[in-house]
This record gives structure tokens, C-alpha cells and sequence, in this order.
């Protein structure tokens, strides 16, 4: 591959994006801080750890700073829930200039202390307290506290080290895990176990149950959910499960690693996102959960799912056809996923970038792709602009912000994060994914545009 | 949420639960926006500056730019000098502002970075700025940052140069894009020769071209900015949000201000045409009298389905307080008025418009929470909710229409080319707030109460 850099990207930048040709020789720099100064998409520690344990149901998420940190991620997930709603609240022990020179362990001590007691019939099974930036630079001892009023209480209260400064959303996502094996009871054996837990999910509009729903067709239990529509109760016992199956690589593999080392539970990485890989991870599965017969009774079931969902794509596949996506997200393995679902659509993706993705998932991605795309680390939207212009991409997939910048551009969008509007995992979620990028690229409203785009 | 929110009230002094308010440095990066080719940046972790900009892109539903220091672990020991020079050089080489305003956070205000210091030994192009305003996030609220943004402005450009403008200097507090634009047409159509800063029109209501402007053509320019020193009077809108940079101007270049509410409703309303009116010493133009008729036209047209209404106000205390007016002249009750921003001012002031309209029975409270809002209507409820969108689970979970007004609003568009100010903005509130109540009406009757004419 050969680096190449339009006018005006900033220089230390040059590494971090590789624009694919023939031959191979130089390898992208990822996985860094991002640079100062850049208006970078990316989130910090505690919004990592926030977005990994938020969908945890039934458990207070209490966040030990200043109010912004709680305002700012009060229920953005997307995340649903079959049962308690008590995660959608927002609890912040509001943290003022008191607080930071005399320091806010009492505070949040009292915090803790006020609501149990105001919640005595009604006790939540866990509370998770988030350390924001401010609690690493005072030095509140939050793991003393919680210690403390898990003893008085008898109540599960688990720190979670998320200051924002200290590395990137990757790092609060390994904070979010090492909260979770907090909760794991240590003691329980997975011998002759016949289930297993999902990791990297959060359920968002409703994708967890559709995986489930898959499973449970096959008689396959799903022990614990990480961590879309999870209760602490489940989460418990996930120690206890035969095989973890890893979606969202990026916030669960360090999870998965623990699991197997702790209770010598394997783990597969799966994907749900399109057609081919729906139908891949399940037969995955299948060949480590279940016999013979029921493996064959997988393999015809996804061959009808396969056809149906391909009849219905047929009618997407040629008002789609020609079309060249680009591709913004957080992970590598999603971004992976996303380029060959737009493959199987007819669509060439020409940028493909991630905040926080690994060398190995670059790789990849430089494989699926053909030469002259353009592929970014911890991008901004100036560079995205520039490529997005220079490729004459249609569509952008990405999240919040990098919506309204599509918009703006003239060109379509489809919001693969937190604000997406249907499920897009499975074969459901695959037809899902074609009918809403059809819906924008092929809105009417894109004709009333000066210019003309489409 | 409907589970955790008893009835039962009960003492809760450190914990905050569903806030109605956020921190310091989205008020002034919001006040950034509002300066021409100005880029604002967070002088703090990465995960400030992108909750701010994902919010803001919310509410907005427009491209929200802003930069950062990427604090890490070493600057949040060394200070964040270094950090803040290089993204300075990066942020001119690279996206070419005029001026990049630069806001504090928690975590440099906590380990005691000296902005004036830095940005004093700072290389700045020639014709280009940097200013800087301190927000610490556990001090006040994000009206308290806009306020301290506001402020800076006049810091580090408005200057007294002896030759007098003959023009008003215009604060328009934490307002809308539509709202600017009003307030300016009420100026023009009152022949009152302004300045008006900051000015977010023309910045986050940009049209759409399918052209991307990374500095669309709005907001207050430099120069504009200067010139402010040699004006006549300063009108600042909002005691919280805009006084104290009225203040500052009067301290820095002689120049007398007044301080009115933000024109929302018909009261306040009247009070700031008079108080223009005086200015240029002509009688209230026509096309004035004709929207303030149009309005009190409407306002009896339909003030039986008002009079006798309770309703819950939460909001920023400079939106929330002549909005309360607004109901009392409406005939309904504030029964509830919430800001999460402290300030006992605003608890006086209430009290007294309450006392004085002989309403006893409501509760008034600054640095107050949804919960507690909710805790209250439990017990007592309302027909009415007036705020954010965070109140769509109260309204939700009891039943209450809700009327989005304030920030952020997340859950619906255009309102940001909609003004809630002057008689026109009155109007309009008049107009939603009745939709809301008539449509709850006509979806909840017996078939046989249904009535087409209303």
C-alpha cells in the first residue's frame, strides 16, 4: 500500500491513513492517542466503560464527577430492555469546587448512603461507580468507599476506573470488563454446561433478542448477555457457560481472554451484521454447541433464511447497484462486517475507517477492498470530507456526528451506532440494513438539491 | 423510570438524579459557535469535547465542530501547556480559523493550568486569535460557561477607541438561531442601529447547499466585536446568562447597560419593546402593535382551554422564568419551576411573581433535579409539562403532554428555525402548547364527547 496525503492533512497524521493499491509496503499506524488539536470523533475512558455497562438493566450506574459526565450520557445507548428501566436514569454525585479541593468521598458516600435508604423495599442488585477524570487527578479512593458501603449495606457496589484522561475509549472498555468480572461469582463450574454467553451485544433496537431467537431454535441456552437487556443475576452466572461467542471485538475481547484464563471458557469472535456472516456464525456455533443431527437441522434452516432474505434483497440489489458507501465506525471487526455486506449489495465501499480499530482488522479490511480505497484510524471530519468528496462516495455509514456532515455533503447516511432506527443484526436485520440505505440514497428529497448529487 | 420514581419524597442532598442541568463548558462552547470563523476547543480529555459536539449535533441536527487537547495521562501531570500549543498550531495549519476560543474543564481547572500564561507565550499567526474563558465544570451550570464565554469576548476584544458608535450592544443570552433572528427583526423594525454578540443565526440553522462550510456565514465578527467598546448602551438579555458580560463591558469601557429578561411572552416582551422603543424615542412601530394584537387575538380566542391549567416549567433559569410569567397571564399555574441551575435569585423572583399573583401552592426550585420534579407531580399532578426533552419520561410515565422548549431538545426537528421570543415566538408557544392539549383531549374522549369544532 502506498500513503498518500491530500493538501492540508495535518503531518503527524500522514501514518494513520493508507490508501489501498497494488502492492503492500507500508502497514497503518492505529491504536494511539489522537493527536492534539485534531477534531477527533473520538470518546474518552468513562464514555467507553459507560457504553459497555450501561445496558445493564436493573443496576444503578452512579457517576462520581462533576454533572456533565452523567448529563451528557443519560440513556444515548439505544439499548432496550425487557424488564427494569432503572439504567435510563442518570445518577451524578454532582461534584462541586467543595468537593474538589477537600475531596469527594464523603459526597459520594452519602450519595449511596441516601438512596439505599430511601430504596430499602426495593434494593438494586448492584451499583456500578464510575471514577470521571477529576476523581483521578483529587485521588478519591473510590474502591475504598465502595468497599465500604457494600459491607453496610450488603449491597454489590463495583468501581469502575474510567478517569477520561487516562488512555482512550479502549481502556474505559477494559475498565467496563474488569467491572463485569467483579460481578462474575467466582466459584461456579461450567462442566457439562449447555450454554452460552453472548458478548459485545447491547440489544440495540432490539438485536439481542434477535440473535436469541436464533439460538433458541436450536436449543442452545444463553447463560449471560454482554451486555444488551443483561441483569446483574445473569451476569453472575456467566462463569458457568460452555463457549463465549464475541461480537463487538473491540469492548469484549479483553473480556473473553479473562474468561478463558479465570474458567477456561473458549471464546469465538461472530458476526451478525449481513447475510453471509449471520449464516457463517451461526454455523459456528452450532458445530461447538450441538450434535450432529441438530447441526444439519442449522444448516437447512439457514439455507431457507439465506434464500428468503435474498429474495427479499433482490428488489434493494438493483436500485442499489453501482453505488460506492463509505464507511466510519467504531470497531474494526463492525467495519469488517459493514464492507461486505455492502459487497453483497453491490456496493463498492471506497473509505473505511474506525476509531478505534486493530492492525490486524486494517488488514482485513485492505483484503476485502479494491485499490484506491482510502483507509483511516481516528479520523476527523476534515479528512473525511475530503475523501468522502475525492472518492464520490453516495453513502456514509456512521454515528452521531457523522451525520449531519453526510447531510451536508449531499450524499446519504446510515446510522450504525447508537441512534440506528431498525435492528440490523440477522437476516431480518440484514434486510433492514439494505431498505434503509435504499431509503436514503433514493429519497426524493436528494433531487431538490442545487447541485444534483445523486 | 417508572419503577424508581416513588411518591414518597424523601431527603436527598448529595445525589443527583436526572439533572436539568449540565456543565460549563458546553454553555461556552455554544457561545463560541456564535463568533464568525471561530473554532471552539476544550482544553481537557477527548471525551469533553465529543459528548459536547454529539449534543449539540443533536439538538441541532447540523455539523457541530470543535477541537481538542487530548488530555492524557502525562498532561494531567505536567499540565496541559504543551497539549494546548500543539493543537493551536495544528488547529491554524489545518482548519484555518480566524480565532480558536479555548474553554477550561474540570480536569485542567483542577490541575491548575494558567491559560493567560500559556496562551500569553503562545506563536499566534499574524491576524489571527486566541482567547480563552475559565469553565469549571463543578462550578454553576452550562449557562454559567456561556455566560464566562460571553464574557471573554469582551476581555479580549471589545475596546473603547473614542469614537462613539451611536449603537446598542445586544447580549442575547443562551438563545436559538431563530430566536437571534427575531430579536433582530424587532431591532430593525424599532430602527434601533445594534451590535449583537455572540450570534449563533447563520451558524447552526446554515442551509443546506450541498456545499459543506466548515465556518458557515453567520456569527458576530471581529470587528463587531471590537466596536462593542464604543457603544452607547449595552442591553443585556438574561441575568444568568448574559449580565455578567454586560457587566465587564461596562467595567472595561465606561459603557451603561441594562439588564432584561429574554424576551419570551408577552410581558417580557412588552418590556423590551418599551425599553427599545425609549431608546430611539419614536412610538411603537405598527408592524409590533399588529403581531402583539395577532397574539392577545389568539391568546382570548382559546383562553378557556388555558385558564385553570397547572403546569411543571423546568429549564434555564433565564428561559424558564419569563416563560412562568407567560402562564400566569395565560391563566394557568405554574405549579412547578425547575432549573438545575444554582442561583437563589431565581427562587426569589419566582417566589415573588408567584406571591404577587396569588399562587401559594407552588414549588420553586434552582439547582433542582427531574426526579424531585417528578417525585412532585406524582403527588400532585399537572396538564402541562414545558421543557427539554429529558421530561418526555415524566410525560411518558404520567401521562402529561409535554412541550418541548429550552436545551437540548433531541427528540424532534426544525425547532431551531422556529423562535419561542418575541410576540411571533409567544404565539407560537401559545399555538403548541394548545396542539398539545387539544390533541391529548381528542385521543383520550369518548367517541361521543369527540367535537370537531374546538
Amino acid at each position: 500500500m502506498k500513503a498518500e496525503a491530500p493538501n492540508k492533512i495535518i503531518k503527524e497524521r500522514n501514518d494513520y491513513i493508507l490508501i489501498k493499491q497494488e502492492s503492500k509496503n507500508r502497514s497503518i499506524k492505529c491504536d494511539s492517542d489522537s493527536i492534539a488539536g485534531s477534531v477527533s470523533q473520538r470518546a474518552c475512558v468513562y464514555c467507553g466503560a459507560r457504553v459497555v455497562l450501561n445496558p445493564i438493566t436493573d443496576a444503578w450506574h452512579i457517576v462520581h464527577g462533576p454533572i456533565g459526565c452523567a448529563s451528557y450520557t443519560w440513556d444515548i445507548r439505544g439499548s432496550l430492555s425487557s424488564g427494569p428501566e432503572i439504567y435510563r436514569n442518570s445518577f451524578s454525585t454532582d461534584l462541586g469546587e467543595e468537593e474538589v479541593i477537600f475531596g469527594g468521598e464523603k459526597k459520594l458516600e452519602r450519595s449511596i448512603d441516601e438512596i439505599i435508604k430511601a430504596n430499602r423495599d426495593n434494593p438494586p442488585p448492584v451499583i456500578f461507580v464510575y471514577a470521571t477524570c477529576i476523581i483521578g487527578v483529587i485521588g478519591d479512593d473510590i474502591e475504598a468507599v465502595c468497599k465500604k458501603v457494600q459491607t453496610k449495606h450488603n449491597i454489590k457496589v463495583v468501581p469502575v476506573k474510567s478517569p477520561g484522561f487516562a488512555g482512550n475509549k479502549s481502556a474505559g472498555y477494559k475498565a467496563a470488563c474488569n467491572a463485569l468480572l467483579e460481578l462474575m461469582d467466582k466459584n461456579t463450574s461450567n462442566m457439562g454446561s449447555n450454554s452460552l454467553n453472548i458478548l459485545g451485544d447491547f440489544n440495540l433496537a432490539g438485536e439481542m433478542w434477535i440473535i436469541k431467537k436464533y439460538l433458541s431454535l436450536f436449543n442452545i441456552n444463553v447463560c449471560s448477555q454482554f451486555t444488551g437487556d443483561s441483569r446483574c443475576r445473569d451476569i453472575k452466572k456467566a462463569a458457568s457457560a460452555r463457549l463465549n461467542i464475541v461480537q463487538c471485538a473491540g469492548s469484549m475481547t479483553y473480556l473473553a481472554k479473562k474468561m478463558r484464563a479465570l474458567y477456561g471458557i473458549p471464546f469465538i469472535n461472530v458476526s451478525f451484521f449481513g447475510v453471509e456472516d449471520t449464516k457463517e456464525s451461526l454455523l459456528k456455533i452450532a458445530d461447538v454447541m450441538c450434535g450432529e443431527d441438530t447441526v444439519k437441522k442449522v444448516y437447512f434452516y439457514l439455507r431457507k433464511m439465506e434464500k428468503e432474505a435474498n429474495e427479499r434483497l433482490k428488489k434493494y440489489k438493483c436500485r442499489l447497484a453501482g453505488k460506492k458507501a463509505a464507511i466510519y465506525v467504531g470497531g474494526g471487526f463492525k467495519a469488517i462486517s459493514l464492507v461486505k455486506q455492502f459487497k453483497s449489495l453491490g456496493i463498492k465501499t471506497v473509505v473505511v475507517g474506525t476509531q478505534t480499530g486493530k492492525k490486524e482488522e486494517y488488514e482485513s479490511m485492505g483484503d476485502l477492498t479494491d485499490a484506491g480505497t482510502v483507509i483511516l484510524d481516528d479520523s476527523n471530519p476534515f479528512e473525511l470530507e475530503k475523501f468522502i468528496v475525492k472518492t464520490g462516495a453516495h453513502i456514509l455509514v456512521g454515528g452521531v456526528k457523522e451525520r449531519p456532515l453526510a447531510y451536508k455533503l449531499g450524499i446519504a447516511f446510515c446510522d450504525h451506532n447508537h441512534e440506528r432506527k431498525h435492528p440490523l443484526a440477522g437476516f431480518e436485520g440484514a434486510v433492514n440494513f439494505a431498505k434503509e440505505i435504499d431509503s436514503s440514497i433514493n429519497s426524493p428529497v436528494w433531487n431538490l438539491l442545487g447541485a444534483g448529487q445523486q | 423510570m417508572i419503577e424508581l420514581t416513588p411518591e414518597k419524597l424523601y431527603n436527598r442532598k448529595s445525589l443527583v438524579i436526572n439533572p436539568a442541568k449540565t456543565c460549563q463548558p458546553i454553555g461556552a462552547l455554544y457561545a463560541s459557535l456564535g463568533i464568525h470563523r471561530c473554532l471552539p476547543h476544550s482544553h481537557g480529555s477527548q471525551g469533553c469535547c465529543s459528548y459536547h459536539r454529539m449534543q449539540l449535533t443533536r439538538h441541532f441536527k447540523d455539523p457541530v465542530m470543535a477541537s481538542t487537547s487530548s488530555f492524557t495521562e502525562g498532561s494531567s501531570v505536567f499540565g496541559g501547556a504543551s497539549n494546548l500549543k500543539t493543537a493551536v498550531k495544528n488547529i491554524f495549519s489545518i482548519y484555518n480559523p480566524d480565532i480558536i476560543a479555548v474553554h477550561t474543564t474540570c480536569l485542567s481547572e483542577t490541575i491548575g493550568d494558567d491559560l493567560n500564561t500559556i496562551i500569553r507565550q503562545m506563536e499566534v499567526p499574524e491576524g489571527k486569535f486566541v482567547i480563552h474563558a475559565n469553565t469549571p465544570s463543578y462550578k454553576g451550570s452550562h449557562i454559567t460557561g456561556f455566560a464566562n464565554m460571553t464574557s471573554a469576548f469582551v476581555t479580549y476584544f471589545c475596546e473603547s477607541s473614542g469614537r462613539p458608535n451611536k449603537k446598542v450592544n445586544i447580549i442575547p443570552g443562551f438563545t436559538g438561531p431563530a430566536d437571534i433572528r427575531e430579536i433582530k427583526k424587532m431591532l430593525a423594525i424599532a430602527g434601533i442601529d445594534y451590535l449583537i454578540f455572540p450570534d449563533i443565526s447563520g451558524v447552526a440553522d446554515a442551509p443546506m447547499t450541498g456545499d459543506y462550510k466548515m465556518y458557515p456565514d453567520g456569527g458576530t465578527r471581529i470587528w463587531e466585536l471590537r466596536d462593542a467598546g464604543n457603544s452607547t448602551l449595552t442591553i443585556a438579555l438574561g441575568e444568568f446568562s448574559s449580565q455578567p458580560a454586560a457587566v465587564n463591558l461596562e467595567n472595561k469601557c465606561g459603557i451603561p447597560f441594562k439588564v432584561f429578561e429574554i424576551p419570551i411572552g408577552i410581558e417580557s416582551t412588552d418590556r423590551f419593546i418599551t425599553g427599545l422603543v425609549n431608546l430611539s424615542s419614536k412610538d411603537i412601530p405598527y408592524e409590533l402593535e399588529e403581531e402583539r394584537g395577532q397574539l392577545v387575538d389568539t391568546m382570548l380566542d382559546s383562553h378557556s382551554y388555558f385558564f385553570g391549567k397547572k403546569a411543571a416549567v423546568a429549564g434555564d433559569p433565564d428561559v424558564v422564568a419569563p416563560l412562568a410569567e407567560f402562564l400566569l397571564s395565560l391563566g394557568m399555574i405554574p405549579k412547578y419551576v425547575y432549573t438545575g441551575t444554582p442561583g437563589k435569585q431565581f427562587d426569589k423572583k419566582m417566589n415573588k411573581l408567584l406571591e404577587n399573583a396569588g399562587f401559594s401552592g407552588s414549588i420553586v426550585k434552582s439547582k433542582g433535579d427531574l426526579f424531585e420534579m417528578h417525585q412532585h407531580i406524582k403527588n400532585e399532578p399537572v396538564d402541562i409539562i414545558l421543557g427539554n426533552s429529558h421530561c418526555k419520561y415524566i410525560s411518558k410515565a404520567e401521562n402529561i403532554p409535554l412541550v418541548r422548549i429550552g436545551f437540548p431538545i433531541l427528540d424532534r426537528y426544525a425547532h431551531s428555525y422556529f423562535p419561542i421570543i418575541g410576540y411571533k415566538g409567544a404565539l407560537r408557544l401559545v399555538e403548541m402548547m394548545l396542539n398539545a392539549i387539544l390533541e391529548k383531549q381528542d385521543r383520550e374522549c369518548n367517541d361521543e364527547d369527540m367535537e370537531l369544532v374546538m
